[in-house]
């Protein structure tokens, strides 16, 4: 056995709350990722990625919450943890990135401050110590100038700034986790790669692991070692981001693949659509029965319209959840 | 800044100017002639000779366009014209009733703000409460209540029943005197900006950034103390901004009901004895103030909102 | 507040303020005017004399239910005509647009410029006390609102596709406004409407407290409260009935209005209170 995992999460359920009750937007969700590890999640919105990743960081809120299942983090199970222990971890060694940086900082305060608070909120730092320790994390994410531009307002900066000092506060106190929602998905394709190359270095100086969830498989399998693809709800297909790419096994996955214009070329995975698969992602209160693909599916039979597949291990290594998987 | 302020004030010139005109015109069509209102209560001049060369004198017998004319230039010399009541000029007349009426109305604006914005926190934070139930509750029938009817209740049980504060008057415009109008005065605009920032926090608990906030591991209380406070107050210093137009109004009544000699009561007592140069001055003053605070208003959205820039 | 909760309430109030003006005649003890007796003067409330009599004897009951009247007639007729005005000049200036739209704005402007209650007083001082007179005076005054909203609904709906197929197909510009514009933003402008003749009722009490608003001896809330102010120290139950009776009508249509709101214009929850 190698050492525990940082984070395990186990047949996790997320229940939407809604005037007829409950469903699950997501359930059977499981994955593990290392120390250290990149790991992907990747599929279409309303897949339920993102938000796996807030129940993972704690923030999931009305009409959404953790139905079943568990999710240990360094062998530490969340749920069972006060509110105050979540704070604590939230942060400081779980961080998150969010899709729009514009909205995601708050317009009337300055980000330096924005950044400084980490070090008082985690370090125990008083203001002003804080404010220089900010400075330093802005020139680490590469912000030119950063003693002058700690002074500035988000509205002051270009979206690719913004994400930098997103990029500096998640990353202001080392943690142990990066959770990175769709974090380049909203910037110009030029300043994409300029944005993921900068968190994949800062990640790996600090060894801290990284969550990226994205709808662009081609990003996902740039940055990650692993890749799990979600579709309604469910994880169809865990697999190294090579194999992937070479033989997905699951018909989703390979119709995510054959979407791709060009492998290998990041400047045209801009905004990709899935041409190749008909139709669309299913609503959550209308997850068909059996395989949830199944109505967009050309492999589809009769098993796939009434039995859910099981979540099973490959022999080439991976996890695929399919009836006719490759 | 300085050219933000300029062009501000060249903008509510045009205002100023139809407001002056809306009010002469409407005096100018008083059924009955202004001399037979001034020599209404019969101590007046009722000699013919008399009224002839008084109204040469205040060029009545002109048309309406040069006696406008005539009211402007003298306006942009300060010369609102003489009382008809107190031969008084307009102008030292509305001079000594300004502050009371400044004190009146900042004192119930500081009550406002005092109690009506941490009710719409607490209100906001914690939806459906009791806390949220009641503090509504407040604010519905605060708006709901006829100034003067709670002024009279006031000063029923605590001039009256109480003994603790005076009833009425200026007195040495002491707080115990300004205590029982401002809070009358000021009941309104507190509900409203209850309701006003319960709303606007709420909107503000949902936004992005404030999911930002709560995953960098910020209990609730230092979210609300750190983001959503300064955001909340944009909206809340616009809702103030408005509520002084209505504060203006309100003023009339309970300056009257408590004989508090500021300028809401002298425009009453001008009104009821058409008086007309006094009422025309104090609804000039009024108009003016309006447009000074909502000036005022936004200049400090500038301090407050670093996205709004006077360039 | 339940929704819901706010309509039920204050549709019920409202409902109770308009059946009491419209029974005031079969409700009443005494007539409102003419039963004055020096004899029963200043009796506090009794089983006899419910809300107690005033300086000259008449009956507060009996006078409080025909108040309501005046109170109603001016909320409604005086929030009507302010409705007509703001949804004209709305309605044409965000349709129209060009010079007319400016000529409104400034008139808008104009209106948010002076408070509608001196506003109000100014025009009472011209056209002297009585009912007409405040009809007029709040019918003028308090339009502003009512008009920004159909100016920003008439200039969002004028670029949606039906309009622009009733242009297409020939429809007067009168004609597109009623039937295709004016339908689609009613909601607001009942909710606004419903608000204003709380407010229209409040400003009646404020003006009739004046002395500026129906002639005695004639029963407001407004002008009764007046008269009760001399006698606070005597007879303090005269300010006590017909305050209570604006707070509850009042009440009522702010109640009504929020919870109507909450119906006909979900949309506006975001919007100033």
């Amino acid at each position: 056995m190698t050492s525990p995992p940082l984070i395990e999460v186990e047949n996790l359920r997320i229940d939407l709350a809604d005037r007829s009750g409950r469903v699950a937007a997501a359930e059977g969700v499981s994955f593990r990722i290392d120390r250290g590890e990149t790991f992907g999640l990747v599929g279409e919105s309303g897949c339920g990625k993102s938000i796996t990743a807030l129940a993972l960081i704690g923030l999931l809120r009305h009409p959404l919450s953790i139905g079943a299942g568990t999710i240990r983090f360094d062998g530490r199970e969340l749920q069972n943890l006060s509110a105050a222990e979540q704070r604590a971890l939230r942060g400081n060694r779980i961080a998150m990135i969010f899709q729009e940086p514009m909205t995601a900082l708050n317009p009337v305060s300055p980000v330096g401050r924005q950044i400084a608070e980490m070090f008082v909120l985690h370090k125990g730092k008083d203001w002003s110590e804080a404010n220089r320790l900010a400075v330093e994390a802005l020139a680490d994410v590469r912000v030119p100038a950063p003693e002058r531009r700690v002074k500035d307002y988000p509205h002051q900066l270009s979206g690719g700034m913004r994400q930098r000092v997103m990029i500096a506060i998640a990353l202001a106190c080392s943690p142990d986790l990066l959770i990175a929602d769709e974090p380049t998905t909203a910037l110009d394709v030029t300043v994409q790669a300029e944005i993921i190359e900068l968190m994949r270095n800062l990640c790996a100086e600090r060894g801290t692991a990284i969550l990226m969830i994205s709808h662009d498989l081609g990003l996902v399998a740039n940055v990650c070692r692993r890749v799990a693809v979600m579709y309604a709800g469910r994880i169809v297909e865990e697999r190294g981001s090579a194999d992937i790419f070479r033989a997905g096994a699951h018909p989703y996955t390979r119709g995510l693949v054959d979407s791709l214009p060009r492998l290998g070329s990041r400047a045209a995975l801009g905004r990709t659509r899935l041409t190749e698969i008909a139709g669309v992602v299913p609503a959550i209160a209308d997850f068909p029965d059996g395989c949830r693909f199944n109505p967009r599916c050309r492999l589809a039979t009769d098993i796939c319209r009434t039995t859910a597949p099981e979540i099973t291990p490959l022999d080439a290594g991976g996890l695929v959840r399919c009836h006719h998987h490759a | 800044m300085l050219a933000f302020l300029i062009r501000r004030l060249l903008q509510a010139v045009p205002t100023v100017l139809a407001v002056v005109l809306v009010v002469f015109v409407l005096f100018s069509v008083v059924p009955g002639s202004i001399m037979s209102s001034m020599d209404g209560d019969g101590r007046g001049a009722t000699d013919a000779q008399v009224m002839e060369r008084m109204r040469k004198q205040l060029g009545l017998d002109d048309p309406i366009y040069v006696r406008f004319g005539a009211y402007i230039s003298k306006l942009a010399m300060g010369d609102l014209g003489t009382s008809f009541r107190t031969r008084e000029p307009v102008t030292s007349m509305l001079a000594k009733r300004m502050w009371p009426t400044l004190q009146l109305i900042f004192a119930a604006m500081t009550f406002a703000i005092l109690i009506g914005v941490p009710l719409g926190f607490i209100a906001a934070l914690r939806p459906g409460s009791l806390a949220d139930t009641l503090s509504m509750v407040v604010a519905v029938s605060g708006l709901s209540m006829a100034k003067f009817w709670l002024g009279l209740l006031l000063m029923y049980l605590f001039a009256l029943k109480l003994g603790w504060l005076p009833s009425f008057g200026y007195g040495d415009g002491g707080l115990k005197y300004l205590l029982l109008p401002a809070v009358t005065l000021g009941v309104s605009p507190m509900a409203l900006l209850a309701r006003t920032t319960r709303a606007a926090v709420l909107e503000i608990m949902t936004a992005d950034f404030v999911r930002t906030a709560r995953s960098k591991g910020m209990s609730e209380t230092r979210v609300v103390k750190w983001h959503v406070m300064r955001n909340a107050l944009v909206i809340i210093l616009t809702a103030i901004g408005l509520q002084f137009g209505a504060l203006m109004g309100q003023a009339v009544v309970v300056e009257k009901l408590f004989s508090w000699p500021g300028i809401g009561s002298l425009l009453v007592d001008s009104v009821l004895q058409r008086d007309i140069p006094t009422v025309q001055g104090s609804i000039f003053v009024v108009v003016l103030f309006f447009l000074a605070i909502n000036m005022a208003i936004d200049l400090l959205y500038g301090v407050i909102d670093p996205r709004i820039r006077y360039s | 507040m339940k929704l819901g909760s706010s309509l039920i309430i204050g549709g019920g109030l409202f409902a109770l303020a308009i059946s009491v003006g419209l029974l005031a005649p079969w409700l009443a003890h005494t007539d409102p005017v003419m039963d004055a007796n020096l004899m029963n003067a200043e009796e506090a409330p009794s089983w006899v004399w419910w809300f107690g009599t005033d300086g000259q004897g008449r009956d507060i009951y009996s006078r409080v239910l025909y108040g309501a009247r005046v109170s109603l007639t001016v909320g409604i007729v005086s929030q009507l005509i302010n409705s007509v005005i703001g949804v004209a000049l709305g309605l044409t200036a965000g349709y129209w647009g060009g010079w007319w739209d400016d000529v409104v704005n400034g008139l808008t402007n104009l209106m948010l410029a002076i408070p509608s209650l001196i506003f109000a007083l100014a025009i009472m001082a011209v056209l002297g006390p009585g009912l007409t007179s405040l009809l007029i005076a709040l019918g003028l005054t308090n339009w502003s609102f009512t008009c920004r909203i159909a100016r920003a609904s008439a200039l969002s709906l004028k670029r949606q596709g039906y309009v622009q197929a009733a242009k297409v197909l020939g429809y007067g510009d009168l004609r597109i406004m009623i039937t295709q514009l004016l339908p689609n933003m009613l909601g607001p402008i009942i909710v606004i409407g419903t608000l204003g003749m709380g407010s229209a009722i409040l400003s009646e009490a404020a003006l009739s407290f004046l002395g500026l608003g129906v002639r005695p001896p004639f029963p407001s809330w407004g002008s009764m409260l007046s008269e009760a102010r001399d006698q606070i120290t005597t007879a303090p139950w005269l300010s006590v009935f017909p305050g209570l009776a604006i707070f509850l009508t009042v009440l009522g249509l702010n109640l009504l209005g929020d919870g109507l709101r909450d119906i006909l214009d979900p949309q506006s929850r975001s919007r100033r209170a």
